[in-house]
């Protein structure tokens, strides 16, 4: 087992242990994958590099001061511990998608590597879209499109925007 | 195409996890107090924060792999009862740190068949839609209110972990219609064997509606729901244990997703806070599953059951103003 196979493989998995199944059969090499799963696997992977490289590198260049804060250091473990509507009247800080006017601020650039973060499953889902219609299982393309769509809508602000 | 054994795939070098974790904590060691001028002379410098967060983390990341929990499930309760941020601002932090821990796993368990594209999709797509939902009820909720009802799922979670009893290859005669129209199937090498598994589930209905209430749970408490996911996948739907934990992972990444968004979008994820928190739970968890052979998982798993039992108590008790 590898670390990261370990770290997601959670309740149980340590303690685990084989049995042998009527329908085993003794083998040395993975099994093929399905393409979906090669493709998706591949996409992720990249989106996922990309937004941690981003989050680490935006951290460490705020942290040294390169990139100014918005909100001071001393502003926000004075804040830290509001409620978040507090929290917000006190600081004034960027909500919604206005962190893409501070990308020269600690504060947006950091949110901006989150905000990778939190989007790169999407490359992923769009990639296998035209791989489950070309195979014409229009039931999981429409899985993936409903996926696709619940994911904007819910980077669009639209859903429980207001304070 | 055949993809690399799993053993083989992706296995980590120790050292570079520990010559990352030392640069990490000594960069943020030297540089944080170039900006400690702003605080006050009487309080804790304000790096000091960021810096325990990561120490934090990186800890929980190590014990959390030989506890066989995911890091995330840790985050909220333990910070939560240890730091002095909001909930507000921890569940956010925690739904990231979930999310980054699902997404470094995913790509290497889909490659090793420990992870189906095919079975995530249908479940974290009500999983994600309920998550949206959660995620607003539990920023609009009073803060007592959420911390009552952390507090109790944390206990929920605590008794889970010590009853579970999950299997390892659950005998599944037929898949049912969903899983026959969509091919919920696949195989698998069990690295402890070495043999092939070959898969499929049942009783897809009954796990969509649970994956349905799986998602409000995650999104209102911004835990990582591996703890809910797994016995799901394992006891109910009847995916071998693996593929129930490696597909519980690739669901985490599609549903915190969804929810972390609700989160960033309220300004509810504080760079200062989640990023220490994101890497520091993904070097520890590295380390973890190094350590995996040398700890006692039993006795790993004992302890967090300990701290978890203290901090969902402490939980419920601040909610219900007992404990201040």
């Amino acid at each position: 087992m590898n670390a990261e196979d370990s770290h997601a493989l959670e309740p149980g998995m340590p303690q685990a242990r084989p049995q042998a199944r009527p329908h085993a059969q003794p083998s040395l090499q993975t099994p093929p994958q399905p393409p979906e799963q090669l493709r998706f696997a591949a996409w992720l992977q990249w989106a996922a590099r990309l937004g941690l490289t981003w989050l680490v590198l935006s951290f460490a260049l705020t942290l040294t001061g390169w990139l100014p804060n918005a909100v001071s250091p001393a502003q926000l473990t004075q804040a830290w511990g509001l409620p978040l509507a507090e929290y917000l009247q006190r600081t004034q800080a960027a909500t919604g998608w206005a962190w893409l006017g501070h990308l020269g601020q600690g504060e947006g650039a950091g949110l901006a590597g989150i905000a990778l973060l939190a989007a790169c499953v999407l490359p992923g889902l769009l990639a296998l879209l035209p791989l489950f219609l070309s195979r014409k299982e229009r039931a999981l393309a429409a899985l993936c499109a409903a996926q696709v769509l619940v994911l904007l809508l819910a980077a669009s602000g639209w859903i429980g925007a207001g304070h | 195409m055949s993809a690399p054994a799993p053993d083989a795939a992706c296995m980590p070098r120790p050292w570079a996890v520990i010559v990352a974790a030392l640069v990490l904590g000594g960069l943020a060691a030297l540089a944080l107090p170039a900006q400690a001028g702003a605080d006050s002379p009487a309080a804790p410098p304000w790096w000091l924060w960021p810096l325990g967060l990561f120490v934090a983390c990186f800890v929980m990341g190590v014990i959390a792999v030989p506890a066989g929990i995911g890091g995330g499930t840790l985050f909220v309760p333990i910070v939560g009862s240890l730091f002095p941020f909001h909930l507000d601002f921890i569940r956010g932090a925690g739904l990231l740190v979930a999310l980054a821990s699902a997404l470094s796993a995913g790509p290497m368990l889909m490659r090793c068949g420990l992870a189906s594209v095919r079975l995530a999709l249908p479940l974290a797509l009500l999983a994600s839609a309920s998550s949206i939902g959660g995620a607003v009820l539990g920023l609009a909720l009073p803060a007592r209110a959420i911390q009552v009802a952390l507090g109790s799922l944390i206990l929920g979670i605590v008794a889970l972990m010590w009853v579970s009893r999950q299997s390892e290859f659950p005998r599944v005669v037929a898949p049912d219609a969903i899983a026959r129209a969509l091919a919920l199937r696949g195989s698998f090498i069990d690295g402890a064997s070495g043999r092939q598994i070959d898969w499929q589930v049942h009783r897809t209905g009954w796990g969509l509606i649970v994956f349905l209430g799986i998602g409000v749970l995650a999104g209102m408490f911004g835990i990582g729901a591996g703890w809910a996911n797994v016995p799901a996948l394992n006891l109910l739907m009847g995916a071998p244990l693996k593929v129930a934990a490696g597909t519980s992972s690739l669901v985490l990444a599609l549903v915190d997703s969804s929810a972390a968004w609700v989160y960033i979008n309220r300004g509810a994820v504080l760079p200062m806070i989640a990023v220490p928190s994101v890497v520091g739970m993904m070097l520890g968890a590295r380390i973890g599953a190094r350590l995996l052979h040398v700890l006692k998982g039993a006795v790993v798993r004992r302890l967090v059951i300990g701290v978890l039992l203290f901090a969902g108590a402490r939980a419920l008790l601040r909610g219900l103003g007992w404990w201040e």
